[in-house]
């Protein structure tokens, strides 16, 4: 446990917020012999309550945050657009951030994601091309272990396989091919940041299948593998420290301060030579709005005016029921087979579209026992009844930026230090409702050819968040229409670095996290250049 | 189907107290010793309890909830007083009615009186009113054992369920 809590005395980097994005950061730059401090706003939590947390994420009388302790004063937010959107359950605050409880899916955004407005003219082309970003992505895979195979027709180019080989099909997955086939619908494996097979002390998946939201093995990739790197190499990581503000010099061209606060009530400043704004896609922009001073009125980083604006995420779209024959469910908690055929997209009449087969589909039978209103055999002929022939198929749905979503800050409600809270304000456009009923379209025919008795759909109106908060200090070359540059330092303050999907300006449908990686190896490279 | 040690272990490693499993050597008097306040007599209600809730199905209970008990509340005081506690409410409850402890009862009676509490119908709340904490400490805890274990899985057609760490392969079998 930290107890000093005070500030380094010197300090080359200091890092906001202890997530994949911070901790990649810090590990990369630790490791090149750097003075690395890490300021996180939650606490660590302890590897061996690890089993616990999962026993309070099956056993119903345990609400949902309570697995990460999300939620209270310090978590406090608004949610006032079309669509509510509930934010505690997309993120978590502690050693290790959101990928404590994330899903752990890692694949490359597509050539096509990069220059979307060129060739649709929808959104907005990214300042970085695929190719860029490629060797980037090469080691983030490496850092975070994927297993994955070369088996995607429609997946980006490649020149080294994965790290670790794919996880195989499931049982449900060979249906479904069939049925794919049937219908011309192409499958293939999904790059997992989980372990398939063992790797440096860490074990392979052994099967608890409770991935989201707690992983008792340690199999599934989370960042604070990173952090604790970074710490034996010397970095430094204050837990319970949030970030108050930044402060700048007087010219307004650099960051001279974090000023975070500590459990016992004081106030603390960390100076450094570089700043690394690594809190999430909701806080990044926050922690600047939060920052506004003489020089910077609406927010520091913000002469654009577009901190906070353009908020994405990916839309959830599902279908799905039983069949007449076992379908052998839940045994494992992540997914094995994809298909990023209707990806790309031809012109703007849609989105991308990334199908997802689950293997996870219905409830299971543990869940089943603990919540019914029965017991002995009668609840035992519920379970057989209700468990073992479900199957279903999600998908993610792209969102294209759209000015009006945001994250500002609440101008009444604060946090336990009187901080405005951040209001999302978020709603769904025609667009992606359009991309939501086709994914349903084609999720119907799977199913339909399945021979499945299809009993929920989740559409345009039933969608919901994938809990990936993208664009809210957008990317670009023009600095009155971005907020960081190329190197992902922000226009308005040259040692300030982002590399978060907040700066995607643009969210494709793949999960944002193996390309928060690329960003964040990038960006680590050129602190390290500056300093 | 037969719970056997496998399963008190497998449902031990659900439950975060794998590393009790040495426990088992020690006997429950031993524990008592030791303060634990869940005892003889609350160990003999949790196999009462078993008794009505587990299937008709399942054997070998009495040992496996004795097992099973010694490792999980050894290390978890707070938890072990709730255990005890719902016990003590559901005693009071039985003796409102009957001449005896929950334990003392037969068997339909044991499921009449679970009843009658609208245990079947309570939510399970750790800090609720009694029916609620019988039915988090008691029943759910029972249950959340029995399912997490190979047998407890099978009886309902799933050899690696949740909270079992049962392997990558049994995922990617059909059906037997
Ligand atoms: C349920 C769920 C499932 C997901 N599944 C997937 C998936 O399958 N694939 C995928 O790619 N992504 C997935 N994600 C998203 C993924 O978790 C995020 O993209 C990723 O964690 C973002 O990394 P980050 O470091 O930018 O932010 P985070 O991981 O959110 O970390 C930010 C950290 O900053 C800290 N912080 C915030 N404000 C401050 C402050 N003021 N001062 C100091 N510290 C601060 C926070 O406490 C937190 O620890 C999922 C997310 C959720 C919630
Ligand atoms: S199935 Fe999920 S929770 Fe279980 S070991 Fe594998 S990665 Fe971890």
């Amino acid at each position: 446990m930290q107890s000093n809590r005070e500030p380094s005395e010197r300090a080359d980097v200091c890092v906001v917020g202890a997530g994949p994005a911070g901790g990649i950061v810090a590990d990369k730059l630790a490791s090149e012999g750097y003075d690395v401090v890490v300021l996180e706003a939650g606490p660590r939590f302890d590897d061996d309550e690890r089993e616990q947390r999962m026993e309070r994420s099956i056993r119903p009388a345990h609400g949902p945050h309570s697995v990460w302790e999300m939620g209270g004063e310090r978590d406090a937010y608004a949610s006032t657009g079309d669509r509510h959107y509930p934010l505690n359950a997309a993120r978590v605050k502690g050693v290790g951030g959101s990928t404590l409880h994330w899903q752990g899916m890692v694949m490359r955004l597509h050539e096509q994601d990069f220059t979307l407005e060129s060739e649709t003219g929808v959104g907005t082309d990214w300042p970085v091309s695929y190719d860029d970003l490629r060797p980037y992505y090469a080691d983030a895979e490496e850092e975070l272990g994927v297993a994955g195979a070369s088996d995607n027709p429609f997946a980006p180019p490649r020149k080294q396989p994965h790290p670790l080989p794919a996880f195989p099909p499931s049982y449900s997955d060979s249906l479904f091919a069939e049925a794919c086939e049937a219908v011309g619908v192409t499958t293939h494996s999904v790059p997992n940041a989980r372990l398939s097979e063992s790797r440096n002390d860490r074990s392979a998946c052994v099967g608890y299948g409770t991935c989201q939201p707690v992983c008792p093995s340690g199999a599934k990739y989370d960042a604070t593998i990173h952090v604790e790197q970074a710490e034996q190499r010397g970095a430094r990581v204050v837990d319970r420290a949030p970030v108050q503000r930044l402060e700048h010099d007087d010219a307004g061209e650099r960051v001279t301060a974090a000023v975070y606060a500590t459990p016992d009530g004081t106030e603390h400043r960390q100076e450094a030579r570089e700043f690394v704004l690594a809190a999430g896609g909701v806080e990044n922009p926050r922690l600047l709005l939060l920052s506004e001073s003489e020089q910077y009125p609406d927010g520091l980083a913000n002469s654009s005016g577009l901190v906070g604006r353009y908020f994405m995420d990916h839309l959830f779209a599902g279908a799905g029921g039983t069949l007449d024959e076992p379908t052998r469910q839940n045994h494992v908690g992540f997914n094995t087979t994809e298909s990023h055929q209707f990806y790309d997209r031809e012109d703007d009449s849609r989105g991308a579209i990334k199908l997802e087969f689950l293997n996870y589909a219905g409830p299971s039978p543990l869940e089943m026992a603990l919540s019914g209103d029965d017991w002995g055999d009668a609840m035992l002929d519920r379970i057989r009844d209700g468990y073992g022939t479900h199957v279903a198929v999600g998908a993610l749905v792209e969102q294209p930026p759209k000015k009006e979503n945001q994250i500002r800050l609440h101008p009444e409600r604060t946090d336990d230090h009187g901080n405005p809270v951040p209001d999302v304000v978020w709603s769904v456009d025609d667009q992606t409702r359009r991309t939501i009923k086709r994914a349903n379209e084609i999720q119907h025919e799977i199913l339909t050819e399945l021979g499945a008795d299809i009993q929920w759909t989740v559409g345009p109106d039933a969608t919901g968040p994938a809990f990936h908060h993208m664009g809210t200090t957008r990317m670009g070359d023009n600095p009155e229409t971005s907020v960081v540059d190329a190197q992902l330092r922000t226009h308005d303050l040259a040692n300030l670095t982002i590399p978060s999907s907040s700066v995607f300006p643009t969210g494709g449908a793949m999960n944002p996290t193996l390309t928060i990686a690329a960003l964040a190896l990038k960006a680590a490279n050129h602190v390290a250049e500056r300093i | 189907m037969e719970l056997t040690r496998r399963d008190v272990l497998a449902a031990l490693g659900a439950a975060g107290a794998a590393g009790a499993v040495g426990a088992g050597a020690l006997t429950l008097s031993q524990r008592d010793n030791t303060g634990n306040p869940v005892g003889d007599h609350e160990v003999a209600t949790l196999v009462a309890v078993a008794g009505v809730v587990y299937p008709s199905e399942v054997e070998g209970v009495e040992t496996f909830v004795r097992e099973y008990s010694v490792a999980r509340f050894a290390d978890r005081p707070e938890y072990a007083a709730g255990v005890a506690d719902a016990v003590a409410a559901l005693d009071e409850y039985t003796r409102t009615w009957h001449d005896a402890a929950f334990v003392g009862l037969d068997a339909n009676a044991r499921e009449e009186t679970l009843s009658g509490m609208e245990v079947d119908i309570a939510d399970p709340v750790p800090e609720g009113d009694h029916r609620e904490r019988v039915r988090y400490y008691l029943v759910n805890e029972l249950l959340y054992a029995l399912f997490s274990t190979p047998t407890g899985g099978e009886l309902a057609g799933i050899e690696n369920p949740q909270g079992h760490p049962g392997g990558t392969t049994s995922y990617q079998r059909g059906p037997q």
